[in-house]
């Protein structure tokens, strides 16, 4: 189920439900990171689940997005249900734009990305400013601006197996 | 959409589920009732610990890197600096031996005025020593992660102390390592006393890394650079505990309450090894009137 860009006129090869699953698992690995409270680190697991939620809206959704919220919130210690409510919301508003995203460019589509990535954080300032949390300054949201310049190089990444060619070359890498 | 025909819509070509948006609701409402059971109720440590058993290992992996970096870096290090450190831990080691010493002979005074007072004797502390591994990501909260937990004894509730004073208490138990809430979270109460008048107060983080003591009046007598130490009066942290140094005194603040700003003595931000002491039990009053009578006797005795 590939859809097309309106730059590449490549046929890309199906994605592997694998692939998708294990880039989260990295993902959520890379978030993972004991690096402690440096507030300007991408949230990788965001990005990537956007980044198949608008690539791939029928196999990855809010299913995938609730169950890595509440690894990362164990992971991450904090409210129970925090980060999945934030994911879910965010898989549910990247599939629903996913066919308009998909039309742009890899500038266009980072200008879409960051207001979906801002708002998941806003969600989850919400729910921790309502439950008694302390504020943690404007650098918060430095995370998504700079996910949002990985967006182009992320999608370069995880669309590498799809374009591998059908024929196999034994000089090529992928 | 395609007009029903005598009520019924036309079958799917494609089964794809429920529609995105009931799955939304019924994802958005269970994320919501977590929240909530876990924000009031507390009862969702089970599942927490059950879920653990996925993370953990994730988080070790991804741990590894990091430890690979640091462990590089301090193979590299200088030696000279290493000698001057081995040199100050030696002097401060023969420094803490008379302290030792002293501290043994006070103790057996101490049990023997306590008994000449009748009043309860103090429990023996044991404590833990243990590794600060990382500080917990989320931005929200001020929290570490300890390398011991329930497999070597770790209670939630321990208080948590350095070399120099308080720096937290443990908030939750994993089986192999334990989180520590730093006095410096927002949600973290701490019943403390003014070293030089006994005032007592409650101490709570005041976010970026600061202390505020709160309900205090204005007229309180309180200056900046007095220590801070713990009351001992939650029966939890051991009376006397040094926590803070006052930094500023806000005296015309709106509300009748004065606000009293402080910095920790311990390193409570920066990690090093920390020592985690077994909770003491709540001091419970006691029933017959004539133990209250005694122990109120002893403490008028004691005060200056």
């Amino acid at each position: 189920m590939n859809q097309p860009s309106f730059s590449s006129r490549r046929i890309l090869r199906p994605v592997r439900p694998w692939f998708i699953w294990l880039s989260m698992l990295v993902a959520l690995l890379l978030n993972l990171m004991p690096l402690g409270r440096t507030p300007m680190l991408p949230d990788w697991v965001a990005l990537v689940l956007c980044f198949w939620c608008v690539r791939e809206p029928l196999r990855a959704g809010m299913g995938a997005g609730f169950v890595f919220g509440l690894l990362m919130d164990i992971g991450y210690g904090s409210l129970m249900g925090q980060h999945a409510l934030a994911y879910v919301l965010l898989a549910y508003t990247a599939g629903t734009f996913s066919r308009r995203i998909l039309w742009f460019g890899p500038l266009q589509q980072s200008l879409h990305v960051l207001p979906m990535l801002v708002g998941t954080q806003l969600v989850m300032l919400f729910v921790r400013l309502s439950t008694d949390a302390e504020f943690p300054g404007l650098g918060y949201f430095a995370g998504s601006v700079i996910a949002t310049l990985l967006w182009y190089p992320i999608s370069f990444v995880l669309l590498l197996p799809q374009y591998r060619p059908e024929d196999k070359d034994e000089n090529r890498p992928i | 959409m395609v007009s029903p025909v005598a009520g019924h819509s036309p079958p799917p070509f494609f089964r794809r589920g429920p529609a995105p948006l009931v799955r939304l609701v019924v994802l958005v409402s269970a994320a919501l009732t977590l929240i909530v059971v876990d924000h009031r109720l507390n009862y969702l440590e089970l599942l927490r610990q059950g879920l653990s058993v996925v993370t953990t290992p994730l988080q070790v992996a991804a741990g590894m890197p990091v430890k690979g970096v640091r462990s590089a870096g301090e193979y590299f290090a200088d030696l000279a600096r290493l000698q001057a450190e081995n040199d100050e831990l030696r002097r401060e080691q023969v420094a803490l031996g008379t302290i030792r010493l002293r501290q043994e002979q006070l103790d057996l005074e101490n049990t023997r005025l306590r008994a000449l007072l009748d009043m309860r004797e103090r429990v023996q502390v044991n404590a833990q020593v243990a590794e600060v591994i990382y500080a917990v990501r989320d931005p929200f909260s001020r929290r570490v992660v300890v390398d011991k937990g329930l497999t070597q004894g770790i209670e939630p509730g321990s208080p948590v102390v350095d070399d120099i004073g308080v720096i937290g208490q443990v908030t939750r138990v994993y089986p192999l390592n334990a989180e520590v809430t730093l006095i410096s979270d927002k949600d973290q109460a701490l019943p403390v006393q003014i070293a030089r008048t006994g005032v007592r107060a409650v101490m709570f983080g005041a976010g970026s890394g600061t202390l505020e003591l709160r309900y205090l009046a204005t007229d309180v007598d309180l200056r900046e650079g007095d220590r801070i130490v713990t009351s001992g009066l939650d029966g939890v942290f051991a009376p006397g505990l040094p926590v803070a140094r006052v930094k500023s005194v806000d005296r015309d603040g709106s509300g009748g309450f004065v606000r009293i700003l402080c910095v920790p003595l311990a390193g409570v931000e920066s990690h090093s090894t920390v020592l985690i002491m077994a909770p003491g039990k709540p001091v419970l009053p006691a029933d017959d009137v004539a133990a209250t009578a005694g122990s109120a006797r002893a403490e008028k005795a004691i005060k200056p």
